[in-house]
């Protein structure tokens, strides 16, 4: 006899699909259970952890923004393997910005978001007609030019970089900073993708000539997909310059590219938790393998490769699932 | 004192390489007129569907709606002037629901200006709009994955979300296309409605006998010319017609 899973909501599921959730204390915490989740461990972790793991949250957060970053852009219908760019061009503004004319770290982060985001975003202007490979061919591209450019030029300190910038006042603002911006981003651009306008972002790359036949100007949107999600990484990039205290070449690196679509992909994307759920298992997992040297990379390869063909669909989808139903075998009718 | 067309298409071509998809069109369509397009397989009528709406840029001519020159005019500046099409081959958005699908339309700019930014509840607009176009409202197929939806609920959405622009001049492509005669004698019904609200509409098919009773007046394209103009009694007595259809006799 045949046999097939069977999958059906939760009773509890169905009980918190309306406002009757809000007369019991049980559904209210099954709703805010995996909210309150995340909020809670960012916030009390901090204050557990060591100084050296709490540097390794720190850059759980960064990362986590940068995977929020490619996935706004990828829900968008443009894949970019570039975000190393976005991050690049956020620690410049920072840095020059503080070299140069010793602008406080409170003024550059902001000026540099918003400058970081306008200037990709210009850049990547006639790119928005290209789709899938040929975007994320160029958007690879771009960063690594702006390394050579910087090296050839020596501008802005070239391949020395620019030393002793200055720091945020203290370490727990350091930490808290970059938590509250993750936490704000993730719930935050959640509720804009979940919503009427998130939905002509996510049709753009389900159709896009369908979108434009409904009068939308899908260039007008690709346009603020890029923005903001290219003044998420500049942010990271503006933030880590202060951390830092310095930039340099190395901001470009692939790393700020690759590591970002490893934790979405292995998260899953398209809802921004599992990007922030990927990079709070990746990055501490690179940690941990560090005590076997030379072969940390391979393992490393092979648990993501272990990820990504046990648990396609990412693990955010498969924990999502499992909270929400239950799944039983049922016999298949000949 | 004569009426302005609301569309006027002159010498409208296009070539593709080496081959000439649409060769010197021209035709008028008057305010609440339904102008059947019919023609044999390659014959161009897409390509002028594309040509009018704006998805493929034009080799020569001009497309003159309501007195403004439209030619070459990006889609959605001309769903803005308020002409709308359906496409030959179903584009919903197959991850949302159906009447998710219905949405993007709804949040286009033209619909944003003609209810004066107050959209109300777009859900419920966008099921209202597909109990229109036969989704019934007790069944949960509105609320299906678009993925799963048969080809009579895609070219129905299709339709609705062309509705849902509320544009005075919609262009169906080939909606009877791949559907049953059952699915065809409910679907005309609607298209008489949009007439009667006054609606100007041009269909490209390939199902004459279903056209020919709703038509006012038909063109006839073969190898991208215009071979025959007039009533439907009239386009099927020439002989240029017949030749296009059935062949010449060897």
């Amino acid at each position: 006899m045949k046999k097939r899973k069977e999958r059906i909501d939760r009773g509890i599921k169905v009980r918190s699909g309306d406002i009757f959730a809000l007369c019991s204390l049980r559904e209210m915490l099954y709703l805010s259970a995996p909210r309150l989740l995340p909020i809670v461990a960012f916030l009390v972790l901090p204050l557990v952890l060591s100084i050296y793991w709490q540097k390794v949250l720190l850059f759980v957060a960064v990362f986590a923004l940068l995977a929020i970053s490619w996935d706004i852009l990828a829900q968008s219908g443009m894949v970019s393997l570039g975000q190393a760019l976005f991050f690049g061009m956020g620690a410049y503004s920072a840095g020059v910005l503080n070299h140069y004319w010793g602008i406080s770290p409170f003024i550059t982060i902001p000026v540099a978001t918003i400058m970081g985001g306008v200037i990709c975003t210009v850049l990547l202007l006639p790119l928005l007609r290209l789709r899938g490979i040929y975007f994320a061919m160029v958007t690879l591209i771009i960063p690594l030019m702006f390394v050579r450019i910087i090296e050839a030029t020596k501008i802005f300190g070239g391949t020395e970089g620019l030393h002793g910038l200055t720091p945020l006042p203290s370490k727990w603002l350091d930490l808290y900073l970059i938590v509250a911006v993750l936490l704000v981003a993730l719930f935050g651009f959640r509720r804009m993708m979940d919503s009427d306008y998130g939905l002509v972002l996510k049709a753009i790359n389900d159709n896009d000539r369908s979108v434009m036949n409904a009068g939308i100007n899908i260039y007008w949107f690709k346009v603020q997909a890029l923005f903001i999600s290219s003044s998420i990484g500049a942010f990271t990039g503006a933030f880590m310059t202060h951390v830092y205290m310095f930039v340099g070449m190395p901001v470009f690196a692939l790393d700020y590219s690759i590591l970002p679509i490893a934790a979405a992909v292995v998260g899953g994307p398209g809802s921004l938790a599992g990007a922030t759920l990927g990079a709070f298992i990746l990055v501490p997992l690179s940690e941990v393998l560090r005590g076997i040297g030379g072969l940390r990379i391979v393992f490393y390869g092979l648990f993501l490769v272990v990820f990504i063909v046990a648990l396609p669909e990412g693990i955010f989808h498969y924990i999502q699932r499992k909270y929400n139903q239950f799944e039983r075998w049922v016999e298949v009718e000949k | 004192m004569s009426i302005a067309p609301l569309l006027q298409v002159t010498n409208l071509s296009k070539a593709f390489g080496g081959v000439l998809a649409l060769n010197r069109v021209s035709f008028e369509l008057s305010e609440g007129d339904l102008l059947g397009v019919i023609g044999p397989n390659g014959s161009g009528k897409t390509t002028l569907v594309n040509l009018i709406t704006g998805f493929v840029k034009s080799g020569s001519g001009e497309v003159i709606y309501r007195g403004r020159d439209i030619t070459n005019w990006a889609p959605y500046r001309i769903v803005r002037l308020g002409i709308a099409r359906t496409f030959q081959m179903v584009r919903p958005f197959y991850q949302l629901p159906a009447f998710k699908n219905m949405i993007i339309p709804l949040y286009s700019s033209r619909v944003k200006h003609l209810v004066g930014g107050k959209y109300g509840d777009r859900d419920a607009i966008a099921l209202d709009l597909l109990e229109e176009v036969g989704f019934e409202r007790d069944s949960r197929v509105a609320y299906k994955t678009a993925s799963v939806l048969p080809q009579g609920y895609l070219k129905r959405l299709e339709l609705a979300k062309a509705i849902a622009l509320q544009a005075d001049l919609l262009i169906l492509d080939e909606l009877f296309s791949g559907l049953s005669l059952a699915e065809v004698a409910s679907i005309v019904p609607i298209i008489e409605k949009l007439r009667h609200e006054g609606k100007t509409i041009i269909m490209i098919e390939h199902r004459l006998k279903e056209l020919f009773r709703i038509a006012d007046r038909l063109i006839v394209l073969n190898y991208g010319m215009k071979i025959a103009e007039g009533s439907a009694t009239d386009v099927m007595e020439s002989d240029e017609v017949k030749k296009a259809y059935l062949g010449t006799e060897v």
